[in-house]
């Protein structure tokens, strides 16, 4: 089974390293096929941006998302953009201090994490993507909790780990409440 | 075989861009000159922090014509050399790089394709250099250039590129693009000993025999470097066996011209890899390289899936064309469809090569490669 994630916001969010993370961690720590792609304009920071990742149990041919099954949103630019592109019964996982303006999506089913927020509250917003990536691992499940652990200690910078993994954990505890209810 | 400590044997997950620098690496490149843009950057970014710890030299140069210059010149003394950019600098680079035919400099040189002409779409991918990369230079010649489809091609294709260019002494290119190139996916190195590494001949006359440019039965001359004690002239000028400018005498332009083309044309069979996926049966086939081929293949699929007999062959080898191959395929096949991030360039050479079969082209610019759906639809109309 093939599943496309997109994950869209602007430069210097951490965006296109989040699909890295999770590709990583869905190959080398889980065992499966997957690639990550990615799109940006000319600037480093502030543009639009977006990182995508497809993974498999099988061989990927083409190694761009056609059809999102998940999209993982954290600009309002990117929410205009993407949420319609999401596959029926797909879901939407976004940061709703970041996206005020949300439409109506049918089908679709919706996670709000304020990760912006709850990084700041660790001291730093930078790992606003991390505390992301904790959330949809709680919420999706498709790839492994400890491998993106893994992942994520050999992506993010030396001595930066332990901030990354406490960040990590925070999004994870409260996409877990989210399943849960 | 390849040395040791260069060589990251493992399962990696990475980007194109660093798998092509680990390639050169582990070919035995030790000499990089270049100047960044996107999307090849982080080649240079990545060989700039890696070269110093194998003994090699990585200079960032003033511009693109400084960088293939120095990359001439380090092939000159002895080592292997490779440069990247992308299509602003590769136009600069095409002088240098008749330079390079003309001196028979190995060397290698990626052009990680974004949107033309001019600066066109940086961070964009394209299709659009492939005739540059044959015809860009002045004068006739003939070049290798090759087209990778996945991270692991970026790696294997430039060890590959780097053997080519040592055993035909011809500038080899690898043309990548935008997607290849900044896609992360998996990578496994192999053990140094498994990675098969060509080295330039070396003449066994001593100094004082030595004729620079005159050629074994296989059409290549053994290669002295600068500081090896052979004394020699190598030139852009029309030159003798000697290394001597012989301007005036349509003799020796003749037979150089024609050995430098005909030394890559007659081995072409050696050179030229393509990949064939059900094509023996097939009635539509699609012949496609670089990213969009990863596209094809999965429109192939689908096609087969519907019941529509479909094949793809893959282009590896841009240059030499894969003339027979080509030609093959087209004999047994109703349709062929060549679906380019531009707007009608290695299509032509495949109507060359398919005759009386005709061959549609399938455009693409802009933002994003062909989808599957989009050469699935084509097949569908050919079929």
């Amino acid at each position: 089974m093939r599943i496309e994630i997109r994950f869209a916001g602007f430069g210097g969010q951490g965006i296109i390293k989040s699909g890295i993370i999770t590709a990583m961690a869905a190959c080398i720590y889980g065992g499966k096929h997957a690639v990550q792609t990615q799109s940006y304009g000319p600037e480093s920071r502030g543009g639009a941006c977006r990182s995508e990742v497809i993974i498999s149990e099988v061989e990927i041919d083409f190694p761009k998302v056609t059809e999102p099954d998940i999209l993982v949103l954290m600009s309002q630019h990117a929410y205009n953009e993407y949420a319609e592109t999401v596959k029926k019964g797909g879901m939407i996982i976004l940061d709703p201090d970041m996206i005020p303006n949300e439409r109506e999506i049918e089908g679709v089913r919706i996670f709000r994490v304020p990760a912006t927020r709850m990084a700041e509250e660790l001291g730093r917003r930078i790992v606003a993507n991390v505390v992301m990536l904790g959330a949809f691992a709680a919420i999706t499940g498709i790839v492994d909790k400890e491998a993106l652990k893994e992942s994520i200690k050999a992506n993010v910078p030396k001595g930066t780990e332990e901030l990354n993994l406490k960040a990590f954990e925070i999004g994870y505890e409260y996409g877990r409440k989210l399943v849960e209810g | 075989m390849a040395e040791k400590k260069a060589v990251l044997t493992g399962v990696h997950f990475m980007s194109g861009d660093i798998a092509c620098a680990e390639g050169a690496i582990a070919a035995g490149c030790r000499f990089f000159a270049g100047y960044p843009i996107t999307p090849a950057t982080e080649i240079a970014e990545h060989i700039a922090a890696r070269m110093p710890k194998v003994g090699g030299i990585y200079i960032q140069m003033e511009d693109e014509i400084a960088s293939i210059a120095a990359v001439i010149g380090a092939s000159y003394a002895g080592l292997k050399a490779m440069t990247a950019t992308s299509g602003p600098g590769f136009s600069l680079m095409q002088e240098n790089i008749g330079l390079a035919v003309m001196t028979e400099a190995p060397c290698v040189i990626v052009d990680v394709m974004r949107g033309g002409p001019s600066t066109g779409q940086p961070t964009l991918p394209g299709q659009q250099d492939v005739m540059q990369a044959k015809w860009g230079s002045h004068g006739d010649y003939e070049i290798i250039a090759l087209s990778p489809s996945s991270v692991q091609e970026m790696f294997d294709l430039t060890v590959e590129a780097f053997n080519l260019a040592e055993m035909y002494r011809v500038p080899t290119l690898l043309m990548a693009d935008e997607v290849v190139a900044h896609m992360w996916e998996k990578v496994v190195i192999p053990p140094a000993e498994e990675i098969k590494i060509v080295n330039r001949k070396k003449p066994n006359a001593p100094p004082g025999n030595y004729a620079p440019f005159m050629p074994d039965d296989d059409l290549v001359p053994p290669m002295a470097c600068f500081g090896e004690g052979y004394r020699f002239h190598a030139t852009g000028l029309t030159h003798d066996e000697h290394g001597y400018p012989r301007t005036q005498d349509s003799d020796v332009q003749m037979r150089l011209v024609k050995r430098l083309c005909d030394k890559i044309r007659k081995n072409a069979d050696k050179i030229v890899r393509v990949e064939e996926v059900m094509i023996d049966d097939a009635e539509v086939v699609v012949v496609a390289y670089g990213i969009v081929a990863r596209a094809a293949l999965s429109a192939v699929k689908k096609a087969r899936e519907q019941g529509i007999k479909a094949g793809l062959v893959r282009l590896i080898t841009l240059w030499p064309f894969p003339e027979k191959h080509v030609a093959r395929a087209a004999e047994k096949t109703k349709a062929i469809i060549v679906p380019e991030m531009n707007c009608g360039q290695m299509v032509r050479e495949v109507e060359r090569a398919a005759k009386t079969t005709p061959a549609y082209h399938l455009p693409k610019l802009g933002e994003e490669p062909h989808t599957p759906l989009e050469i699935l639809e084509a097949i569908r109309r050919h079929s």
